[in-house]
């Protein structure tokens, strides 16, 4: 390989695996921008909707895709399940977790947050044991488990020596839609409207005729069932599920939504994006050990000279 | 910020469960045998066959040692949040046999870093501590771990750790030699960043030029990471025909071949003996593995043992109705061990024991027959080379002989 198809090739990867976290980054970042809390849960939320679809996968007898067909059909089911259960999931959480303490000081939802967290994290473990061993997808609850490829890892350029193959089409294709079907929502739409007007002055909203709760339950079935949509395009992507993987992704989400500024959409989708890039990037020219710090010190380095984010003062409005 | 909430509530909870080890009665006649192996996480099915050995050992003699009764107790070193062994779970687990005056021997670690921390608390209190899987070569052997090993585990100046596993100075030659056999040439080396897996990488990358082998490149992994396809991107460019990882399942042995054979990267792909448990091959996909990855393990398979082995194999698969795994028989080894020495001290005394121990030779026990010597180590050197066959482990040869 040459070192411009190296650069190449390390763009591609980057360009994936950012818009994955920007995915998840979405959950968070509107949800802080409705109600200003983070919701620590998401990670784990994400987590649980790959379950679910290695469940439904297992329940259905799915494999691998044969060497000739590109993608199976069997990932449209996991495309509608997942978002369905978390975006059901997430509402559950607002309404028994979070809103009875609207009113509460800044402190106890966000320790609520962090209970949930450990409920669905342990419910991940639970998960991953006995009900995974019926369809015999791994019974070893706390392992790593494999998520058959669904979608080739043929290289759609052919022979090149550069990759892009139907996975990282999935993704691309997965995200991009969304994010624009996303912002149509906020922007035109009558809900998005009222999302637009809670998130400003709540008590004025309420005034105006809103059902406030009603539209911040809107807005966590929209984070969560994003994350579902995230949860399935991980899972093809990297082929793996754990019960500790919302951890991890949620850390690098979140850090992608504080990067473009925390309730800010499109920052969000910007921040996972830089995220991934520069993660491919260190790996390849600086060196793995230091990728985590790489990405901290353009985070802090960002926060010193831009302290609402990337994103975060260009537009006023939130979410 | 979570797992410090939770540690603090593991801690209480084990000082809680310490203090009621001190107030039951003591019984003179009964002797505690824990183990401290990490339960929670992948690495549960290996150790729970280990659990399992150590508790055929003592039934095999009737709970007997001596004149003593023998009560065993598994603990577990690890957190639902590390999903492995967790630092302050194994302090607590230390502090806790130590305050309990009928422990007289502390069967573990699974982790080289948990024993760092287990090591000089049970040294100082001159409890018997006996792994059955350690292999960080620093822990017993002096020059070859960092300045101050093993000295700063032993406080007290004694030794009272043993081990019935071969270290891995003697693991990372025997896998540098079998690639060297294997006709490669070119070799990249990846490693966890842990005790463990550095150690063993180190050691590889130490007997690689004097086997003819170039070394392409040498990167420390972040084990948690999603995907690993950057990384291979830069293997790729280097072309080596075999990459080598210091590591085990739980620090992502399974993603890395699954992004090798992704990237369509036709690499041989050998592992250490923390990789030596079906978990790996589930987590990395059969078909990422098959044929394609070498596991070296410091010791033969269960099924391939002989005497006694094979009799403690049979036993076993009897006993409780499952294949065990690579560890099983050295924590039955283990356990045998500490049960000779308590009936050769004939007292209830930690010192005693730890003499005894200390003495063992020419032990006869389902590894063959072995001694300890002066720092503690196993005298047994045989490792074992095995790959991946129809979704399950194959025996290929005999390492290090």
């Amino acid at each position: 390989m040459t070192d411009l198809q190296v650069f190449f090739q390390q763009l591609i990867t980057g360009l994936s695996c950012g818009m994955i976290i920007a995915l998840i980054a979405l959950g968070y970042t509107m949800v802080y921008g409705i109600v200003e809390l983070i919701n620590f849960a998401h990670g784990d939320l994400f987590m649980l909707g790959s379950f679910l679809a290695l469940t439904i996968i297992g329940a259905l007898g799915l494999d691998q895709v044969g060497v000739d067909s590109l993608v199976s059909w069997g990932i449209f089911p996991l495309f509608i399940a997942a978002p369905v259960f978390c975006g059901a999931l997430n509402w559950g959480v607002d309404r028994f977790a979070y809103r009875p303490l609207r009113d509460a000081p800044r402190l106890a939802p966000l320790v609520s947050a962090i209970g949930v967290s450990f409920v669905f994290l342990n419910l991940g473990l639970f998960w991953g044991g006995a009900p995974m061993q019926v369809f015999n997808m791994g019974g070893a609850a706390a392992a790593p488990k494999d998520f058959p490829a669904l979608v080739s890892n043929r290289n759609l350029l052919g022979d090149s020596v550069i990759q892009f193959t139907a996975k990282d089409l999935l993704v691309m294709g997965m995200t991009i839609p969304l994010m624009i079907g996303l912002t149509v929502v906020v922007k035109y739409t009558r809900l998005g409207k009222s999302m637009r007007a809670v998130a400003q002055n709540a008590t004025a909203a309420r005034l105006m005729g809103i059902d406030v709760d009603r539209v911040i339950g809107a807005t966590f079935v929209l984070g969560g069932a994003l994350g579902g949509v995230a949860s399935v395009v991980y899972a093809i992507y990297n082929n793996t599920i754990y019960f500790q993987m919302g951890y991890r992704a949620g850390m690098d989400a979140f850090t992608a939504a504080v990067l473009g500024g925390i309730g800010n959409l499109p920052g969000a989708v910007l921040g996972g994006i830089v995220i991934g890039v520069v993660r491919a990037m260190s790996d390849q020219y600086i060196a793995t050990e230091w990728t985590n710090a790489v990405v901290f010190s353009i985070l802090i380095l960002v926060l010193i000279f831009r302290p609402s984010g990337l994103l975060g003062a260009a537009v006023r409005e939130k979410v | 910020m979570i797992g410090l909430t939770s540690r603090c509530v593991c801690m209480i909870a084990a000082c809680l469960l310490g203090a009621l080890g001190v107030a039951y009665a003591q019984d003179p006649n009964t002797i505690k045998i824990v183990s401290s192996l990490p339960q929670t996480g992948s690495a549960n099915a290996q150790t729970s066959t280990m659990v399992n050995g150590i508790r055929m050992a003592i039934d095999e003699v009737g709970g007997k040692a001596g004149p003593f009764t023998v009560r065993y107790e598994p603990w577990d070193d690890a957190s639902p949040e590390r999903g492995q062994w967790d630092p302050a779970v194994e302090a607590a687990n230390a502090d806790r046999a130590i305050a309990d005056p009928d422990v007289m021997a502390y069967i573990g670690t699974y982790n080289s870093g948990a024993a760092k921390i287990a090591m000089p608390k049970l040294n100082q209190a001159g409890v018997l501590m006996v792994s059955p899987a350690n292999t960080w070569p620093g822990l017993t052997k002096p020059g070859i771990g960092e300045a101050n090993e093993p000295m700063t585990y032993r406080p007290s100046g004694n030794i009272t750790y043993f081990r019935v596993v071969p270290a891995d100075d003697i693991q990372g030659l025997v896998a540098a030699k079998w690639a060297a056999e294997m006709n490669c040439k070119k070799v990249f080396i990846l490693h966890d960043r842990e005790l463990y897996g550095k150690g063993v990488a180190t050691m590889f990358q130490k007997s690689a030029p004097a086997l003819g082998l170039e070394i392409t490149g040498f990167e420390g992994i972040e084990p948690k990471a999603s995907n690993y396809k950057s990384l291979v991107t830069k293997i790729r460019q280097k072309n080596p025909d075999l990459v080598y990882f210091g590591g085990t399942t739980q620090t992502n042995a399974g993603q890395i071949a699954k992004d090798l054979r992704s990237a369509g990267l036709n690499v041989k792909y050998m592992v250490p003996d923390g990789c030596y448990e079906k978990a790996f091959i589930q987590a990395a996909g059969a078909e990422n593995v098959e044929g394609s990855a070498f596991i070296t393990f410091g010791g033969v398979p269960p099924d391939r043992l002989t005497g006694k082995g094979k009799e403690f194999y049979e036993n076993y698969k009897k006993k409780y109705n499952s294949e065990p795994e690579g560890y099983a028989a050295y924590g039955y080894e283990a356990a045998k061990v500490v049960l000779d020495s308590i009936a050769r001290a004939g007292k209830k005394d930690r010192g005693a024991i730890v003499a005894a121990a200390a003495a063992t030779k020419d032990f006869e026990g389902a590894l063959g027959k072995w001694s300890f010597d002066a720092n503690g180590d196993t005298t047994l050197k045989t490792m074992s080379g095995n790959t991946v066959k129809n979704g399950e482990y194959a025996f290929v040869k005999v390492l290090g002989e």
